[in-house]
């Protein structure tokens, strides 16, 4: 059964929209893609389109999201092409969401974090162990 | 892998967070692609048949508004598959399949009654909101089957 996914881009990603389609471009998978202003749609079979996803997702882990999509891309029911103009439906949803994608983006990143090293502070020089190597050195 | 019905049931961060996770996320598109899809369109622009609205006549009388009817003809069987579910709060800009709100609270209250787990949150505002959202999905979806 063919599927459509979206794949979207969170706005402080350093992952464009068209970075994603040069990389299907590029892959040996047949989809049939169509770029927009926030990210791509992919059209193909299931387990392919599947398969694809991590691919892509692996761009970007923290910055990249994929949502499904029940109309074919470009669908002449749904293509704002054909129905003369205005946002498809389903686009004032995605536009709401995107504007969390940063946040959403950022905690999880920071999900995949551990916690940082805490870092040894360097002491000085023991003076005696100093005074040993001043000795050795001199002598 | 559970089937995890989300609300609002177009989001695409609910979706993209239990797909991530390792389970099965429950939303209208999926529906809606075995409508629009299907090889034989008997009623276009959708495949809808007589067989949709006895659908939807399973959730709500047939009194209320076809709009309530016809959702749920898209969402009810999502309700009866799901193991468990995620709700987030009414942000106030649902629109499309969303954009009812007596479907949305029969959809609320069906996934309530059900009896499955259910992950209540709101939809974060800064960062250390989103840090808590993204923590409490992770931690709910870890604890299921």
């Amino acid at each position: 059964m063919k599927v459509t996914k979206y794949v979207i881009t969170s706005s402080e990603s350093d992952i464009l929209p068209s970075d994603i389609a040069m990389k299907i471009y590029g892959s040996k998978h047949e989809v049939n893609v169509k770029e927009t202003c926030f990210g791509v749609m992919i059209n193909g079979e299931e387990e392919v389109i599947d398969a694809l996803v991590k691919e892509i997702r692996s761009l970007d882990p923290a910055g990249i999201f994929i949502k499904d999509r029940g109309f074919p891309p470009g669908d002449p029911r749904r293509c704002r092409g054909r129905r003369g103009g205005g946002a498809r439906p389903g686009f004032y949803m995605i536009e709401s969401e995107s504007k969390m994608l940063p946040m959403i983006s950022r905690a999880l990143a920071s999900e995949g974090e551990t916690a940082p090293a805490t870092l040894q502070k360097k002491r000085p020089l023991d003076f005696k162990r100093l005074e040993a190597i001043l000795k050795e050195d001199l002598s | 892998m559970a089937k995890v019905i989300v609300y609002p049931p177009t989001s695409m961060i609910l979706s993209d967070l239990v797909e991530r996770m390792g389970h099965k996320a429950l939303v209208v598109p999926e529906a809606v692609r075995k409508l629009a899809t299907s090889s034989e369109i008997e009623s276009p622009p959708l495949n809808v048949t007589p067989e949709e609205p006895k659908k939807g006549l399973r959730y709500a009388a047939v009194d209320v508004p076809s709009g309530v009817r016809g959702r749920m003809a898209l969402i009810g069987p999502l309700v009866e598959e799901a193991e468990a579910a995620i709700i987030v709060e009414d942000p106030g800009w649902l629109t499309g399949c969303a954009g009812c709100s007596r479907t949305n609270e029969l959809v609320r209250l069906l996934i309530r009654t059900k009896g499955v787990p259910v992950l209540d949150l709101r939809y974060p505002d800064d960062d250390a909101e989103a840090r808590e959202f993204v923590k409490k999905i992770k931690a709910f979806l870890g604890g299921l089957k």
